[in-house]
């Protein structure tokens, strides 16, 4: 099978055209069958070198990239600089150049900047992959949500899709809406106003501060995570009136249709932005699949990159 | 240098006069004499090229004291000079700034010492800038300074604003305020809209500046002061703009060559060059600028030169230092008005030399009689491409990189001595 992907660099999700995308699914769906089946993976990548270069604290999004190098048999390299160059007066672009001279086959970056993923991408030679920077765009985990809506609808086109939360600041969001409306669904922001400018509806988008209406009729409720250091009564008065006003409880869920599916990036909060028993029902959420699938849709990322290095 | 010079042939852009003629202009002892008045003295062909009194730039960045590589006198001198910038207003926010009259002495000699250009300062309204306790604003406009300002930074507390514009209203002197509410203003690196929630950036709202101007302007309302609003880039501050200069005729309002030049959709992928303060503004905003321009709301239009180094520049957008070189760009740059037939040659140089010099008081910016001979020649139709590693400057950070521009300026003089020549123009 020939497989191509337009750009070298995945940095947001306008790098990706419609078909680049089918093909990063199709090979997603390759790897999800091996990994459920637990078949001997066999290689049939060239030995690649991938550094996970994580600016910000990650857990679950690292652990994800660094299974999937390693299942796809890369040596793969964690350096979390938040805690050491950085402090030591190091540049962004130093260590660009500095990891560039490692010759890796690839970067997996994570900045707390916008913008940060893109500028260092302009000074390696190899592949970077944006593993979420600033505000601005996590386009792998867009990719697996939306795989992960596709698993459950059985399509990809014509759903009503409901994002709730810290639109304002969440990357998760910005790379689902770009990512979503390619595919014409029809994506419903839900947040208090301070938490979701209006300029998403000058592209557009349909705004909503009252989640019963967002979520009205929806096929995939997605939630995000509220960032601790909102909650302090700069941006939203206290948890309990955020649970109330936007939380995900069963009365909410109720108004979606009857088979939607509810989504989150992780890490949840528990009774602030959803409901405990909801977030652990199987037949409606679909947490721990996105983490799954999440692990098989990265391996594809890696491997088309890579090849497409070869 | 002869005492008495007469360029001929050239096209005369006094911007005290509606129609440029084409005519003779003589020099004596480093005035200017007389207009059509016969040859005297050495005689230089302009050969139909544009002779026009030098610029005047109010907001210039010489970072000395403090940060000499990014520029110093002799480099900003050297720039303006090259540019056609003859009168440069600095401002006080260097490292440290210029708050307090030792300072500024200092400040004065090293200008004096390796500056060909004028240098007129700028004090600190607050010592440190920081907007807390002001500075000896007596001493400060005894020792020489032209106006008062914290640059980029607006005072966040309104009662010590108004407690120090009081105070400063003693000495009838102009305050240049930045006007852009500080909090709103404040960690934000690009203007609201779609473009900052695309690109995931922190931005403050247009009306920042809205709420900016009618701070500053009902503060001075009642004072015996002049207030110079340093950049006004927003038609809704250009509406509320309006409104106030129709009834205080000591408040006048600049706006930089870049803001209507560019947009925010200039700044693309995470641009460094681009990020100015204020930061530049939708296509709707630079649009009501130029006609802000064409209706003479806006008095002067300036480079705000604010020299970065690279390292400065070379990080992600919102950590990067925000502020452009202009003084090498500023003349083909704001020659693109001309082009765009939104104003006569002699209507631009009221706004890039004589609105400024009135503003600091300064008799300069006309071909009158009996002034300083400050002029410039240029061909205003050149061709150029801009590329910042042949500036003067000794910072490269301008967003005009590349770009083709009209306009290059063949000569400058300041006090009838050249101090910049083209090769190619022959004297």
């Amino acid at each position: 099978m020939e497989r191509f992907l337009q750009t070298k660099h995945l940095i947001q999700i306008d790098d990706l055209s419609r078909s680049d995308i089918e093909e990063i699914f199709a090979l997603a769906e390759y790897y999800l069958q091996k990994n459920k089946n637990k078949v001997e993976q066999k290689h049939h990548l060239q030995s690649f070198t991938q550094i996970n270069v994580f600016f910000e604290n990650s857990t679950r999004t690292l652990a994800s990239f660094e299974l999937a190098g390693k299942k796809l048999g890369g040596i793969v390299q964690d350096i979390r600089i938040a805690t050491s160059s950085i402090q030591k007066g190091e540049t962004l672009i130093d260590t660009a150049l500095t990891l560039n001279a490692m010759r890796p086959d690839l970067l997996i970056v994570r900045h707390s900047s916008s913008g940060a993923v893109n500028l260092l991408s302009e000074k390696v030679n190899c592949s970077v992959l944006n593993a979420g920077d600033g505000s601005h765009e996590h386009p792998t985990q867009a990719l697996l949500d939306f795989l992960t809506i596709k698993h459950r609808k059985k399509k990809k086109e014509g759903l009503i899709i409901a994002i709730c939360g810290d639109i304002s600041h969440s990357r998760v969001a910005r790379s689902n809406i770009a990512l979503l409306c390619k595919f014409n669904n029809q994506v419903r922001l839900i947040g208090p106003s301070n938490l979701l400018p209006n300029s998403f509806k000058d592209m557009g988008l349909e705004i909503y501060n009252r989640m019963e209406d967002g979520v009205r009729n929806a096929d995939v409720i997605m939630m995000l995570r509220l960032q601790k250091e909102r909650m302090k009564g700069g941006f939203i008065p206290s948890r309990r009136e955020y649970f109330n006003r936007f939380g995900l409880d069963n009365q909410k869920l109720l108004l979606a249709k009857s088979d939607a599916i509810v989504m989150h990036p992780g890490p949840m909060n528990r009774g602030v932005e959803i409901d405990g028993i909801i977030a652990d029902d199987l037949n409606r959420s679909v947490i721990q699949e996105q983490v799954e699938i999440g692990v098989a849709l990265r391996m594809a990322v890696l491997h088309l990159l890579v090849d497409r290095k070869n | 240098m002869e005492k008495q010079i007469t360029f001929i042939n050239a096209r005369l852009i006094d911007p005290k006069v509606e129609i440029e003629t084409a005519g003779t202009l003589t020099i004596n002892g480093g005035l200017i004499d007389k207009k059509n008045d016969g040859i005297k003295g050495k005689v230089i062909d302009c050969k139909g090229m544009c002779l026009a009194p030098g610029i005047v730039d109010i907001g210039v960045k010489v970072c000395e004291p403090g940060e000499k590589h990014k520029e110093s006198f002799r480099s900003a001198s050297s720039a303006a000079a090259a540019g056609g910038v003859t009168s440069l207003v600095t401002r006080p926010d260097t490292k440290p700034s210029i708050d307090n009259p030792e300072l500024l002495e200092f400040f004065k000699n090293r200008g004096k010492e390796a500056s060909k250009v004028r240098i007129f300062p700028t004090a600190s309204l607050t010592k440190r800038n920081n907007g807390k306790k002001m500075t000896e604003i007596g001493f400060l406009h005894d020792g020489g300074a032209v106006a008062f300002t914290d640059g980029f930074n607006s005072i966040p507390n309104t009662k010590i604003f108004h407690q120090i514009l009081k105070y400063a209203s003693d000495f009838n002197t102009l305050i240049i305020g930045h006007p852009q509410d500080y909090f709103l203003t404040k960690n934000t690196s690009a203007t609201n809209g779609v473009f900052a929630s695309i690109k995931g950036l922190s931005s403050s709202p247009d009306f920042a500046e809205k709420i900016g101007i009618e701070r500053d302007t009902a503060l001075i309302s009642n004072l015996n002061i002049r207030y110079h609003a340093d950049q006004v880039t927003t038609k809704i501050g250009l509406d509320v703009l309006r409104d106030i200069k129709a009834t205080n005729n000591r408040i006048t309002a600049g706006t930089s060559v870049h803001h209507l030049l560019f947009n925010e959709l200039d700044i693309g992928n995470y641009r460094t060059f681009f990020k100015l303060k204020p930061p530049l503004r939708s296509n709707a905003d630079r649009e009501a600028l130029t006609e802000a321009i064409r209706e003479g709301l806006i008095d002067n239009i300036c480079s705000m030169h604010t020299p970065q180094d690279e390292e400065s520049k070379r990080l992600p957008f919102e950590e990067a230092a925000p502020g452009a070189v202009g003084l090498e760009t500023i003349l083909p740059a704001s020659l693109s008005l001309y082009h765009n037939k939104i104003l006569s040659l002699n209507q631009l140089f009221r706004l890039l030399a004589l609105n400024p010099a009135n503003i600091i008081k300064k008799s300069l910016g006309c071909l009158d009689e009996g002034q300083p001979a400050d002029i410039i020649i240029f061909d205003p139709d050149k061709p150029v491409k801009i590329d910042r590693f042949q500036f003067r400057s000794k910072s490269q950070n301008t967003p005009f990189d590349g770009f083709n521009l009209q306009g290059e300026n063949l000569l400058t003089m300041v006090e009838g001595e050249i101090i910049f020549k083209k090769n190619s123009f022959e004297v």
